[in-house]
């Protein structure tokens, strides 16, 4: 058995398979489907600081080997999250989780970054920049370097534990906000959130989504996000935790071999609610099949090219 | 390993029963996990990423292993499961919902407005074997579009609707309550969500109501299905299906 554990900022994981934030909950639904603690760790749900009930439905939509969402970061907000949520995951999960702190304005980021931070079952934060399914805040920042900067260089003066970025696919020079969180101080970078889309109903011609557009999601999107993970990870020295379209063992070599130090996976849950587990027992066949003996050597492999 | 609320099926028949509309029966131990009437499935259509979101679908009836389901074909993956042959698998969540709860004193009545129709004979046929007496009412756009109208006769009267006046009652499933004086203490109704709304409206109490949405997952994690209600955010797939008639909001 090769050894698949990865250390990262705030983040020593039995192995790098994460769910993403907003297809695991807070995670303690999926206890019933499996035990949980085989999983390198948890990408809560975004959390704002007060409750938001999210966008009208419909908010799926289906595509090609894809789905397209508008959820609207549908949370219970910070304090029933710290109070609540996270006591009922307690019991069911030992390691580090990390919490996906999402607002509408600087202001509200740096609050619920700060209060979550200090909480003991948090070993870093995931800063969601990159919701496409909010009007305010969310993909504000994470489309304008400057703004990205000024939000990470804020957060990590409040918070207690690492601070991930996580970037949206949807601008036009991804490298270029990797590098300036980076310069704000970033600890890591996680990406890719959804690319966004929209499906129309035939009949009528109108948006299958009631929020119009959504974000696309599932093994469609795995290509796009490889070229970005190898781009990215080619111009920082931050670990990037790779994210989008990963649905078996084969995809997390695949993004490990682009430069992710770690990925989640995303979508799949929504489809398979075993498929982490499934995922984490493939990676152990394969790595033994490639007669690698740590996972962490194959992370940037494709870099020599 | 065994996988809760998930399992391998067999379908053992396929039946056409409008131009458009199967019944299929599946055969797996998981139907264990059903508790109640009114919960669903959702299966994987194929085992390729294509389509790739499960497609829900309500329970007609279940036995220890066995259960039966009915759908329409209105898009790819429905197109896909019509084609299917006996004797192929299909990957199922089984038992996702809360179901009905079956009142077992009072006379009960039925709903069923078109594809809403199917989850009605199970919980019809549970209440009957509680001794509840059942009315059944039953909603269609066309006389070509119903069935399971001689099934429903086995629990009580029955009596069709439909908006054409093609067959039986012209007009909707409340135009037939109202005419027929039908009388009931509890009523039971899953259809489209416009005839929901108006039973909410007419009959605001002891009714329970199962709703239909677009789904991600069917088992409460992407938040894909969520409704307000006078109660409180509900999940589709885990707090409802099914909704209290008095627990629904009544718009305008």
């Amino acid at each position: 058995m090769a050894n698949l554990r990865v250390k990262l900022p705030g983040l020593d994981m039995k192995n790098p398979v994460i769910p993403a934030s907003g297809t695991f909950g807070f995670g303690y639904g999926f206890a019933r489907f499996y035990d949980i603690n085989i999983l390198g760790s948890i990408m809560i749900k975004a959390t704002t600081l007060e409750p938001r009930f999210g966008n009208p439905l419909p908010r799926i939509a289906e595509g090609p080997s894809g789905m397209l969402n508008a959820i609207g970061l549908q949370n219970p907000g910070i304090d029933v999250v710290l109070n609540e949520s996270l006591e009922q995951l307690r019991p069911l999960y030992k390691d580090k989780v990390i919490a996906n702190v999402a607002g509408s304005s600087l202001e509200e980021y740096v609050e619920v970054a700060r209060r979550m931070s200090e909480h003991d079952m948090i070993g870093a934060l995931e800063i969601n920049i990159s919701c496409p399914n909010v009007k305010a805040g969310g993909i504000q920042f994470g489309t304008d370097a400057t703004m990205a900067a000024t939000l990470t260089k804020a957060i990590k003066e409040v918070s207690k534990v690492p601070v991930y970025i996580k970037l949206s696919p949807n601008v036009t020079d991804i490298v270029e906000i990797a590098k300036a969180v980076e310069a704000a101080g970033a600890d890591g970078i996680t990406m890719i959130n959804t690319l966004i889309g929209m499906r129309f109903d035939l009949k009528t011609g109108k948006p299958i989504i009631a929020n119009k557009t959504g974000g696309y999601s599932g093994p469609a999107i795995l290509p796009v996000a490889l070229n970005l993970v190898y781009k990215v990870t080619k111009a920082v020295k931050i670990p990037v935790i790779g994210m989008g379209g990963i649905s078996c063992g084969k995809d997390v070599i695949e993004m490990m071999i682009a430069g992710a130090s770690a990925v989640a996976v995303g979508s799949q849950n929504l489809v398979d609610p075993f498929a982490c587990m499934t995922i984490i027992e493939e990676l152990n066949e394969l790595l033994d099949q490639m007669g690698v003996s740590d996972i962490n050597d194959i992370v940037g492999l494709s870099h020599q090219y | 390993m065994e996988k809760y609320l998930s399992g391998i099926f067999t379908i053992t028949t396929i039946n056409q029963l409008t131009s458009d509309v199967y019944e299929m029966t599946i055969k797996g131990e998981a139907t264990k996990y059903i508790t109640n009437p009114g919960q669903f499935i959702n299966i994987k259509i194929n085992d390729s990423k294509e389509p790739y979101l499960r497609r829900p679908m309500s329970i007609a009836r279940y036995f220890d292993d066995k259960i039966v389901f009915i759908f329409r074909v209105v898009g790819e993956g429905t197109k896909i499961l019509s084609k299917k042959k006996v004797g192929e698998k299909l990957d199922c969540l089984v038992g996702l919902g809360n179901g009905f709860t079956p009142v077992g004193n009072g006379k009960a009545l039925l709903i069923g407005g078109g594809l809403g129709t199917p989850p009605m004979y199970e919980l019809g046929l549970q209440l009957k074997q509680m001794g509840v007496e059942v009315t059944t009412v039953l909603g269609f756009g066309t006389s070509d579009q119903l069935f399971y109208e001689d099934k429903f006769k086995e629990l009580g009267p029955v009596f069709v609707a439909t908006m054409d006046g093609s067959y039986g009652y012209k007009g909707t499933v409340i135009d037939v309550i109202k005419q027929e004086n039908v009388e009931f203490d509890n009523y039971y109704a899953c259809g489209p969500e416009p005839m929901l709304m108006a039973l909410a409206k007419t009959y605001r109490q002891n009714g329970q109501l199962s709703y239909e949405a677009r789904m991600g997952c069917g088992f409460g994690a992407c938040m894909g299905c969520s409704c307000e209600t006078l109660t409180g955010d509900k999940r589709i797939c885990v707090e409802g299906p099914i909704l209290r008639s008095d627990e629904v909001i009544i718009d305008g």
